[in-house]
């Protein structure tokens, strides 16, 4: 019988499958979503000089704190309960993200859907008379060939195509194929990540088969196409401390000894890395057991 | 006695009730009691969101749930910021004299002395749909002069860059702890539309970093009615989280 190729792979597999310099889109929003467990495999892999593009939250801060970005690519980094990202902050006030690139949030969505078309650029409002244009001088306006009423022709921005190299998502459940379904109340942006990068890398809570994607699931909740799609790593609790409901909220209790460590003197990062980053994802995994029941 | 949060509350309720049916967009706690308080009296066609992802029948207390009468994830926000029938009350590290606000950075932007949230979704907003700004503390350190980065975008320089920025640059209201503006100043600055009760034009003065025009008999802020004191305490915060952002003085 023939089927769709299994794209089932390791959390190490896609880690070597990307290279150092590329552009890599991660999806989720802020504090929501996240491929953290691949984020983690990144923070403790050989890779460098990454343009790392993304609605920001720890993803970009534990980034940005082991040195991996060459170039960033936000609208904002926040934890949402803590509202500034210590390590982004940190990273930004010390000077160690050589480029910086903040679009407002909504271009950088017209910038991946230009992608994801395979468009140069798509037009929008967004950016016109803000600091945006004045800090990102590559960004250029197009006038509108279509005249008002009174004859005047309006002037936009041209966003750019955010194109990826590699898209890393996190969702609910997948196929072993790559069809994936997102189960809480907001799709994000995944969609577009995936459609605007060369290969996207899927992490999911559970990997089911094909038909038990939709056994007790709406059709439309069917976010990502295999198509769409190039690994597919099955990490539970791969979001953690980021929320993937209804599999499971944001872990506030972790996200504040994050945020304590990552904002506190040079030790306190060290100690925190030591326990929780040092080593591989079941490693963490075990490691926040213990945080959880040492907290009770 | 009205408290000032109280009084905060209905001057924001206020900056909503002339919008009809489009999306009220409240970043914060006082601008949720104020919307919240819009919604419950002088403008129950508004569209209010438990600020993740649906739309709420009902008006329920500050945290809690109601019936959903419709689905606003993140995509579908930057839909209806494009499409224009939202109102959004962002917050402001900073606002200037022309009426542009900052939530990016203070200091240089290429090496800031400190780095805040980004510009989020304030250069977007300000060109596609109605803005107004909350600040819980007034002070010299956010009424500036000139902010350090343009995160929203102010009637000056959306004139500036052109019709496709102005043509629905609409920045409806500033309210802060001592007092409501607008930007109907000369050349689009702003302007004191009233003074909290208790405050006075010098205390205003003070707290401001720029040069302030306050017209001589200008109004008082209106004091809430009895029944809005009640919907607030009773309907909107009843554990009265509004006074952890405005004090009682």
């Amino acid at each position: 019988m023939t089927r769709p190729r299994d794209k089932k792979m390791s959390i190490d597999d896609v880690v070597a499958s990307l290279e150092s310099g590329m552009t890599i889109g991660i999806g989720g929003w802020g504090p929501r979503r996240k491929p953290m467990a691949l984020v983690r495999a990144l923070y403790r892999s050989d890779l460098t000089d990454l343009h790392v593009v993304s609605w920001g939250g720890a993803d970009v801060g534990l980034l940005a704190r082991a040195g991996k970005i060459r170039r960033l690519t936000y609208a904002f980094v926040s934890l949402d309960t803590v509202p500034l990202e210590p390590n982004f902050q940190r990273a930004r006030q010390n000077g160690t993200i050589p480029e910086v690139v903040e679009l407002d949030e909504g271009m950088f969505q017209t910038g991946l859907r230009a992608a994801a078309q395979r468009l140069p650029f798509l037009p929008m409002r967004a950016g016109l008379g803000s600091d945006v244009m004045l800090n990102n001088p590559q960004l250029a306006t197009v006038t509108s060939p279509y005249a008002d009423a009174d004859g005047a022709r309006e002037e936009l921005v041209a966003v750019p195509a955010l194109r990826l190299d590699a898209a890393l998502v996190h969702l609910n459940r997948a196929d072993a194929h790559g069809n994936a379904t997102y189960l809480g109340p907001d799709p994000y942006f995944d969609d577009l990540f995936a459609m605007a990068a060369d290969k996207t890398y899927l992490s999911v809570e559970e990997v089911v088969d094909t038909a038990g994607l939709t056994v007790d699931t709406p059709v439309q909740r069917l976010l990502l196409s295999r198509m769409m799609v190039d690994g597919v790593v099955e990490a539970p609790n791969g979001a953690h401390f980021t929320s993937c409901v209804p599999d499971y909220e944001r872990d506030e209790r972790f996200q504040k000894a994050y945020a304590a460590a990552a904002g506190g003197p040079d030790e306190d990062w060290q100690a925190f890395h030591d326990r929780f980053l040092s080593g591989d994802e079941t490693a963490y995994q075990a490691a926040v057991t213990a945080f959880r029941e040492e907290q009770g | 006695m009205t408290t000032r949060a109280d009084v905060c509350a209905a001057a924001i309720a206020d900056a909503f009730k002339d919008d009809g049916e489009i999306f009220a967009s409240p970043m914060g706690l006082l601008p949720t009691v104020g919307v919240r308080l819009a919604r419950l009296t002088s403008n129950p066609d508004l569209l209010i969101s438990d600020g993740e992802s649906v739309f709420l029948a009902g008006t329920p207390p500050l945290g809690g749930k109601d019936v959903v009468e419709g689905w606003i994830p993140f995509p579908k926000v930057f839909d209806v910021v494009a499409y224009g029938k939202r109102h959004v009350m962002m917050g402001a590290t900073q606002v200037d004299r022309q009426g542009n606000q900052n939530i990016s950075a203070i200091g240089d932007f290429a090496r800031p002395r400190r780095q805040l949230l980004g510009s989020r979704g304030a250069p977007g907003n300000t060109v596609n749909n109605r803005t107004s700004y909350w600040v819980p503390r007034h002070s010299t350190r956010v009424f500036v002069e000139r902010v350090d980065v343009v995160s929203g975008v102010g009637p000056t320089l959306a004139a500036a860059a052109g019709r496709g920025a102005a043509k629905y640059n609409d920045i409806h209201r500033i309210v802060s702890n001592l007092a409501v503006f607008d930007v109907g100043g000369p050349d689009g600055t702003l302007r004191v539309l009233s003074i909290h009760p208790g405050v006075s034009a010098d205390e205003l003065h003070e707290a401001t970093g720029f040069e302030l025009d306050v017209p001589t008999g200008v109004p008082t802020t209106r004091e809430p009615t009895s029944e809005e004191v009640t919907l607030i305490e009773n309907v909107i915060d009843p554990k009265g989280l509004r006074f952890k952002e405005v004090p009682n003085a």
